[in-house]
């Protein structure tokens, strides 16, 4: 793992980020997406239909993983390329560490990927004295800060143009002290310069896998700036990291899915470049690299597949969830203490990092429903999440009070002659003190809903008094 | 086991299927051989026209210029053109495509080289292998006509596109794929490019040329 897990201390995290002004400053641009999105879907009159059809995919492919696979597998071959399989991290660091000696590779250029965050490939490669650089301007940034990404598209979302000035006058040693850096652009031009020179000496190009596509036996990468393909084109060696589920039938699958991967993301109908790879530089090609390996992780993933976690398999890594999530937008990405944040951080981290370490993310929700509203592959991530509270409780997990708490009042969920009895009156004295302001400043035992805000005043009569009033009346 | 053998097995396990399964063979089978076509939006649809002015609409609401000349042989004017106009420096570069050399280039006063890019060029020019209306989108595919670096090196990109290659969508795209290289297989590289480079990592802010080309523009062909 290239960052320990800090979800263990999720709650310590969450106080800390809602206290970090400068964070709180840069969180707002997050919001940004959601129009973006909702102008992409109201474009194109075609977007729901699609986002079934894309899930219909994906739902196929997954049941015929291993023979996907074995498809995809012989078409790399047949190209002059090479698929390596890893169980998990380790073998897949293993397995990428064997390919960079073998060309004695001094610089690594690496195109984004998460995977490579849950592999914690930089850190490997750096022990072994292989210069890791990240090419994307947003995992530059992070990665001269010595971050992990916040957001797995917008890996920098929580850093400010400020920040970004002050880590370049730090690190870019030939940088004159009087070159104007208060403009995104001049900040964009000095990363670009110094990225050029990487992107030419660098001996092992490493990106990730939108999709693998079994028909052709290619891997596809969708970025915006241009850094995945100048860094698979220009070293010798190409590896490509992805895990299982990448993997997709035909090239007209991907043409369905491509279609709310951008809207669903950045809000554009495409992105800027869609690259498919196949194989190394043939007879003939003036450029391209000439060794291309693709490395197939595992994690767990094909334990997850017929489970009740396997929809979160159909995850494209687009970012609506956390764009559209209330409580990201209060916390950001670091808070979730590791690779993946937001509501599909949430039901996979436990499956990655197991429920012990991870299992406080699910209750991060409000089960507000955005997530599941945006999402193109229609994954019920608030189910995912419930059902990993059934786990956390079932274990014996989570805080002695939470437990009483849920113990109590599933007591009294299950008497409804009980529970009414006990809440009507409760109700009504609620609402006859809290009349006057209308809500609350202070409640006993709910102080750590009131320390943040007000408790909305119950107007009295409870919804299943009314409900029976309205129903007798009706009748 | 080897890691690939305990994959498989852990797959099959989870799905509860065997190795030898028929009717799922069978399904794959036929799903690689013969690709359904999905949902294909509307947008991209319509005569050559429509097709044109959809193409058009969607590469400038991403940024990218088009120009439209009624021959091949007024490319390298309009190139040196807008090369002039935006004070860049009249110089250029292009792969080994017939289509490309065999234009009148010394009709302007353009500084033509050939081949891959060594990171110094900083204008480039390539012909499509097609363009999808849809997205406003071009394919461009890798090989000595058109090397890849081409793509991505120089600041300034242009891209020749024949009016006969501008399709619908993506999937005519793939379809013509299909018929020039085989079925199953693809050149090494197939780039679809829609608007210029561009990043919003700082603060969400837009900019263009982040790594690749600054500015991007297609000049179609008519003929």
């Amino acid at each position: 793992m290239s960052v320990a897990a800090t979800t263990p201390r999720f709650k310590a995290n969450v106080h800390d980020a809602l206290h970090d002004q400068r964070l709180q400053g840069a969180l707002p641009h997050a919001r940004n997406f959601i129009g973006r999105r909702a102008d992409a879907a109201a474009r194109l009159p075609e977007f729901d239909a699609l986002r079934d059809s894309a899930r219909a995919i994906k739902d196929h492919t997954l049941a015929h993983l291993d023979l996907y696979l074995e498809a995809y597998e012989r078409k790399v071959v047949e190209a002059g390329g090479q698929v390596h399989y890893a169980r998990d991290s380790e073998e897949a660091v293993a397995v990428i560490l064997g390919i960079c000696k073998a060309r004695g590779a001094k610089v690594a250029t690496k195109g984004k990927s998460m995977i490579s965050e849950e592999i914690g490939l930089n850190a490997a490669l750096e022990r072994e004295g292989i210069a890791a650089v990240e090419t994307d301007l947003g995992e530059y940034i992070i990665q001269l800060r010595g971050e992990a990404p916040s957001h797995i598209i917008a890996p920098a979302i929580h850093v400010t143009r400020d920040d970004i000035e002050a880590d370049f006058r730090r690190l870019h040693r030939d940088l004159p002290s009087d070159r104007d850096l208060t403009q995104p652009e001049q900040l964009l031009s000095e990363a670009r310069a110094i990225l050029r020179d990487r992107f030419l000496s660098a001996d092992v190009g490493v990106t990730g896998a939108n999709f693998l596509v079994a028909e052709t036996g290619t891997s596809l990468i969708v970025t915006n700036e241009g850094n995945g393909d100048l860094t698979q084109i220009l070293p010798k060696v190409h590896v490509v990291l992805a895990s299982l589920e990448k993997i997709v039938p035909t090239l007209n699958d991907v043409a369905q899915i491509l279609r709310v991967l951008g809207r669903s993301a950045t809000g554009q109908d495409m992105s800027v470049y869609t690259t498919l790879s196949t194989g190394p530089r043939r007879a003939g090609d003036p450029d391209g690299p000439e060794e291309y390996h693709v490395v197939l992780l595992d994690n767990g993933r094909s334990a997850t597949l017929g489970g009740p976690f396997a929809d979160m398999l159909r995850c494209i890594r687009c970012g609506a969830c956390m764009n559209h999530c209330p409580v990201y937008h209060a916390v950001g990405g670091h808070a979730y203490g590791w690779v993946y944040p937001g509501p599909m951080g949430a039901v996979l981290t436990p499956l990655l990092i197991g429920v012990a370490e991870g299992g406080q993310l699910p209750n991060a929700s409000t089960f507000c429903g955005r997530c599941e509203a945006v999402c193109p592959m229609r994954i019920p991530l608030p189910k995912l999440m419930r059902t990993w509270r059934e786990r956390e409780f079932a274990r014996g997990l989570g805080s002695p009070l939470a437990r009483g708490a849920i113990r109590v009042w599933s007591f009294f969920a299950k008497r409804p002659t009980l529970y009414r009895l006990a809440v009507e009156p409760a109700m009504r004295l609620l609402s006859l003190i809290g009349r006057g302001r209308g809500r609350f400043a202070w409640l006993p035992f709910a102080g750590g809903w009131t320390r943040g805000r007000d408790f909305a005043a119950p107007e009295g009569a409870t919804f299943q008094s009314r409900w029976r009033a309205k129903s007798g009346a009706t009748q | 086991m080897s890691a690939r053998d305990e994959i498989f097995a852990s797959i099959r396990r989870s799905l509860n299927v065997g190795a030898v399964d028929d009717p799922r063979r069978a399904a794959v089978a036929q799903r690689l051989a013969a690709p359904p076509i999905g949902i294909v939006p509307r947008r991209g649809h319509g005569d050559a026209a429509e097709r044109l002015a959809t193409f058009r609409a969607e590469a400038e609401r991403v940024q990218a210029t088009v120009a439209e000349v009624a021959v091949a042989a007024e490319v390298p004017a309009e190139i040196a053109r807008f090369l002039r106009e935006n004070n860049l420096p009249a110089t250029l570069r292009f792969g080994d495509d017939p289509r490309l050399a065999a234009l009148p280039w010394a009709e302007t006063t353009l500084e033509i080289s050939r081949g891959p890019s060594e990171g110094d060029d900083l204008n480039a020019v390539a012909a499509a292998f097609a363009g999808v209306a849809e997205t406003g989108t071009l394919a461009l595919v890798s090989g000595a006509d058109n090397p890849t670096t081409l793509n991505f090196l120089p600041d300034n990109h242009f891209v020749v596109l024949f009016a006969d290659d501008l399709v619908a969508d993506v999937e005519s795209v793939f379809a013509r794929l299909r018929e020039k290289y085989g079925p199953g297989a693809l050149p090494r590289t197939v780039n679809f490019i829609t608007g210029p480079s561009r990043s919003a990592d700082i603060e969400q802010t837009l900019l263009l040329g982040a790594h690749g080309p600054r500015r991007l523009h297609v000049v179609v062909v008519s003929e």
